[in-house]
C-alpha cells in the first residue's frame, strides 16, 4: 500500500492535515486567518458542496 | 502598494535558501516560490493577489470547495517538494502576510521555537495516517424468537436482537480501534488523533471509528506499514496513507 501521486489524494485526507496541521503563527502583520475558523469555514464548504452534490444526483 | 500579499508555505533551515530546485516552484495562484531568509531561518514564500487573498475576499473565496481544493493542492505540493529534500516545518494553510518583512520579523521572533520544532520532527521522520473503518456486523443467524409468538411480536424481537448485535459488534470494533492505536503508538515517535470524517466526505457507507496521524522515524517505517497492512480483524479495515510532510506534528507555541 503506498500514496496515491499528490494530485489523487483525497481532499478530505489532505485537509485533515492542511486545517488541522501546521504551525498557526499570527502578530500584527498577519492577515490573520490561520485560526480556527478557517477550518470552520473549510469544512462547512466542503460539507455544504457535498450536500449540493447529493442533491443534484 | 498592498496589491501584493505574501503567502508563506514551510520553514526550514539555511539550507533551503542553497536548494536551487525549490526557487521557482508553481505556488498558490499561479505564484512562483522564492525564499527569504532571517534570523538564520528560510522560509517558501509566494506573492499572491491581494483581491483574491486579503481578508474579505479569501473569506469568500474558501467557501468554494474548487477554489480550496485549488490552494490545498498547490499548498500540499510546494510543502511536499520541500520536506522530500530538506527538514521543513509546514505552516498552516493561507497563512498570508502583507509583505514580504512580515514573514522575516516572524522568523526572527520565533528562532528558537522553530528550531525546536524542526528537530522534533527532523532527521527524516515523515507522518503516516491510519483510519480505521467500521465492518458491518454480520446478519448470519437468524435470532431466536419464542415459540408461540405472535408475527407481530417476533418481528420486535428480531429487531431488539440485531440491534444489541450491532452495539456489540460495534463497542468491540472500538476496543480493536484502541489496540491499534496504542500498537501503533508504540512505534511511533509521536501520535495525534483527529476527528473521524464524515461519511459525506469519506463517500462510504461504513463508519469511521479512527483517524489518526503518527510521527514515525525513517529506519521505522517499513515495519509501521506492515503493522498496519497486516493487521487482520474482521471488525474493522484500516487504511493507510502517507508518508506525509509531518503537518500533524508541525506545532510551535507562539511568543
Amino acid at each position: 500500500m503506498s500514496v496515491a501521486a499528490s494530485d489523487e489524494l483525497a481532499l478530505v485526507d489532505l485537509l485533515d492535515r492542511l486545517l488541522a496541521g501546521g504551525v498557526v503563527l499570527t502578530g500584527d502583520v498577519t492577515i490573520s486567518l490561520a485560526g480556527v475558523d478557517l477550518v470552520h469555514i473549510s469544512l462547512r464548504a466542503l460539507i455544504s458542496s457535498v450536500d449540493t452534490l447529493t442533491e443534484h444526483r | 502598494m498592498a496589491d501584493e500579499l505574501t503567502y508563506a508555505y514551510a520553514v526550514g533551515d539555511l539550507e533551503l535558501v542553497a536548494d536551487a530546485e525549490l526557487v521557482g516552484l508553481p505556488g498558490v495562484g499561479r505564484g512562483i516560490v522564492r525564499i527569504l531568509s532571517a534570523g538564520g531561518l528560510a522560509a517558501l514564500v509566494s506573492s499572491v493577489d491581494e483581491r483574491a487573498f486579503g481578508e474579505e475576499a479569501l473569506k469568500q473565496n474558501l467557501e468554494r470547495l474548487p477554489w480550496l481544493e485549488q490552494i490545498a493542492r498547490a499548498h500540499h505540493a510546494v510543502v511536499e517538494t520541500a520536506s522530500r529534500r530538506h527538514a521543513v516545518v509546514p505552516l498552516r494553510m493561507v497563512t498570508i502576510y502583507l509583505d514580504d518583512d512580515g514573514v522575516r520579523e516572524v522568523l526572527e521572533r520565533n528562532g528558537t521555537r522553530f528550531q525546536e520544532a524542526l528537530d522534533r520532527i527532523g532527521g527524516g521522520r515523515m507522518e503516516w495516517g491510519v483510519k480505521a473503518y467500521l465492518t458491518p456486523a454480520p446478519a448470519d443467524s437468524t435470532p431466536d424468537v419464542p415459540e408461540g409468538a405472535g408475527p407481530g411480536t417476533s418481528y420486535l424481537t428480531r429487531r431488539r436482537v440485531a440491534r444489541d448485535r450491532t452495539d456489540e459488534w460495534r463497542a468491540a470494533a472500538m476496543h480493536v480501534a484502541e489496540q491499534v492505536h496504542l500498537r501503533l503508538s508504540d512505534s511511533a515517535v509521536a501520535s495525534r488523533l483527529h476527528t473521524p470524517q464524515d461519511r459525506r466526505l469519506t463517500g462510504r457507507d461504513d463508519e469511521m471509528v479512527l483517524n489518526a496521524a503518527y510521527l514515525v522515524e525513517e529506519r521505522d517505517a517499513e515495519l509501521f506499514r506492515q503493522t498496519v497492512t497486516g493487521w487482520v480483524d474482521q471488525h474493522l479495515q484500516l487504511e493507510l496513507t502517507g508518508p506525509w510532510a509531518p503537518y500533524s506534528f508541525a506545532t510551535v507555541d507562539e511568543s
